[in-house]
């Protein structure tokens, strides 16, 4: 392994965060408090406990997640999206590094700017809200498992677009409802029976309802399904950034 | 050791590039290189001469690893550039056409990653003594955005040379580049083959080519047509002009002079004659021996050489 290349690039692309700080760690810490104020206490203070939970904190993990997703996503995506735009991708391509090197590098900064935002919003809820970890190892389990697996997902989103407008497309179509139609403000045991069963096939469920077990030992659906649909979804990322790399598919002609 | 002879001893190795049979047709169903066959030896200065579209950049893109070739194999002192990847590209620096660089990073800053990213360890002061050389020392905390075109191609070419690398590409280096960088550039170049780094430039500028090549190919509709000794290029296919300059001007070439390859110019002011430098026998001595029994004075004489500009669009004509 190439450690001393995957650290340049990991370290180029944590200084990028750095110098963009209000962007990338400020501006999601808080329009997700903004989520706390109008849910939790405003909307939250009418709405009975949740599973014994109080609704501002029933709903945390739930925005921690949200946040998680979206910007694992932004991340990796804009981080090997850019190089190829503005064409300094030639750099990475023409030096001794291996395309799984050049994976963890990307991926590895993506993961670590959303779970260091994960912890700032968590330590954000708990002014707001009294917050109580029943399984900590699951949590970060899952926080890094979750981090990864959608660093892995905005990875190819970014290798994929051959535009910005494509770079916001899966994002904005096809992630952001799933996030907010997967159980981020209420238990889907609240909905109707019909769309609980569709709500079901959406994978986001899984990954906050294990989320949430971590927080409160309850959860929608159980944890060993939370956690294996985790993992088939890292799965398929993999399967996905493997034939990335068997093909050169959009990096290299 | 007479002067021939690390010449000699370098001639002896084995070439630092070869590449056998490379093709590449890209998915467009451009074919953009034809088979080349290629070598070049450590420590020349090799040109890699041919009109735009020819086929240059994806020569050296596949040689840098950014393009996967079609067919054929190359290797990079004696490593498969696809095989043995990482110790083909560890020998290589790129100096791309385009001035593709990060903007909003310091010039210390791209400098020193590049380094890293070709896994050589942290070496401040090397990365000091390649930014002085390129007159780079005083902007090292700039960002890149806020420097010049002439500025920005300095920046890449620090990049490159980051690594230490003993094989420099330079693809088309001095395009849209003022005078006085491009002879800074031209003595980096020099000075960098003192210490047996290998270069290749590919450009469209003849005179660079003239003006650095140990060795010239020219490259045209992804096929490499000649490769050739610049010196021997030129000696080969150039021809030379003998004007004179007459004391009294003429109506037309005296029929005493018909047998020599003779025109008139300047309103029959002056003889041209057009001669091989290769032939045994220029003609010069009889030419001028014909003349004096024709009774023709002329009060000047000039010869010219023609220039590997004249080469080049003549063979580039010839393939047409």
């Amino acid at each position: 392994m190439n450690w001393r290349a995957i650290y340049a690039i990991y370290y180029f692309e944590m200084a990028r965060a750095w110098r963009t700080v209000m962007q990338s760690i400020i501006s999601p810490v808080i329009s997700t408090s903004l989520y706390f104020v109008v849910f939790g206490a405003a909307i939250g203070s009418r709405i009975q406990q949740v599973d014994n939970v109080s609704y501002g904190a029933y709903i945390v993990p739930g925005l921690i997640m949200l946040t998680l997703l979206t910007q694992s996503i932004a991340n990796a995506s804009f981080g090997i999206y850019f190089p190829r735009f503005a064409g300094t991708i030639y750099e990475i391509l023409s030096a001794p590094i291996s395309f799984i090197e050049i994976t963890v590098a990307y991926v590895g900064a993506a993961a670590t700017k959303s779970i260091l935002i994960g912890l700032i919003m968590l330590a954000t809820a708990s002014l707001f809200v009294p917050l109580q970890i029943q399984h900590p190892v699951w949590m970060v389990g899952f926080l890094v498992l979750t981090a990864v697996t959608f660093s892995l997902f905005g990875f190819i989103i970014g290798i994929w677009a051959d535009g910005f407008e494509k770079l916001q497309l899966v994002p904005l179509l096809i992630v952001t409802p799933l996030t907010f139609l997967g159980g981020a403000f209420y238990s889907i045991d609240m909905l109707p029976p019909f769309w609980r069963g569709v709500s079901l096939f959406n994978p986001v469920v899984y990954l906050i309802s294990g989320f949430r077990w971590s927080f409160f030992g309850q959860s929608d659906v159980g944890v060993e399904i939370s956690l294996a649909m985790t993992l088939v979804f890292l799965a398929i990322c993999l399967t996905a950034v493997w034939y990335v790399f068997k093909t050169g598919y959009r990096l290299k002609a | 050791m007479d002067e021939a002879g690390p010449d000699l001893y370098l001639a002896a190795m084995p070439p630092i590039i070869s590449v056998e049979n490379l093709s590449k047709t890209y998915a467009t169903g451009l074919p953009a290189l034809k088979s080349i066959d290629l070598s070049i030896d450590r420590g020349e200065i090799f040109a890699l001469l041919g009109p735009n579209g020819a086929g240059k950049t994806t020569l050296i893109s596949i040689l840098c690893g950014i393009v996967t070739p079609s067919e054929g194999r190359a290797s990079i002192d004696g490593h498969d550039i696809v095989r043995d990847y990482r110790a083909a590209r560890a020998l290589v620096g790129l100096v791309p056409q385009e001035l593709t660089t990060d903007h909003f990073e310091s010039v210390w800053s791209t400098t020193s990653f590049s380094r890293g990213l070709f896994g050589k360890p942290k070496d401040p002061a090397k990365i000091e003594r390649i930014l002085r050389d390129l007159s780079l020392w005083e902007k090292k905390d700039a960002q890149i955005r806020t420097l010049s075109g002439g500025m920005k191609r300095r920046v890449l070419i620090a990049k490159a040379l980051a690594h230490e690398p003993r094989v420099l590409f330079l693809d088309e280096p001095t395009a849209g580049v003022d005078v006085g960088l491009r002879r800074d550039m031209w003595a980096l170049v020099r000075g960098l083959r003192e210490t047996g780094v290998t270069i290749i430039l590919t450009t469209h500028y003849i005179e660079e080519a003239e003006e650095m090549a140990d060795r010239v190919g020219v490259i045209l509709g992804g096929e490499i047509i000649l490769t050739e000794d610049k010196a021997a290029l030129m000696a080969k296919l150039g021809q030379k002009q003998l004007t004179l300059q007459l004391a009294e001007p003429l109506g037309a070439v005296p029929p005493a002079l018909a047998g020599h390859q003779l025109e008139l110019a300047d309103d029959g002011c002056s003889l041209v004659y057009t001669y091989d430098t290769q032939g045994d026998r220029t003609g010069i001595t009889g030419l001028l021996t014909d003349l004096a029994a024709a009774g023709i004075h002329f009060k000047d004489l000039q010869t010219k050489q023609s220039s590997l500009e004249d080469i080049f669009v003549g063979l580039v004509g010839a393939n047409r």
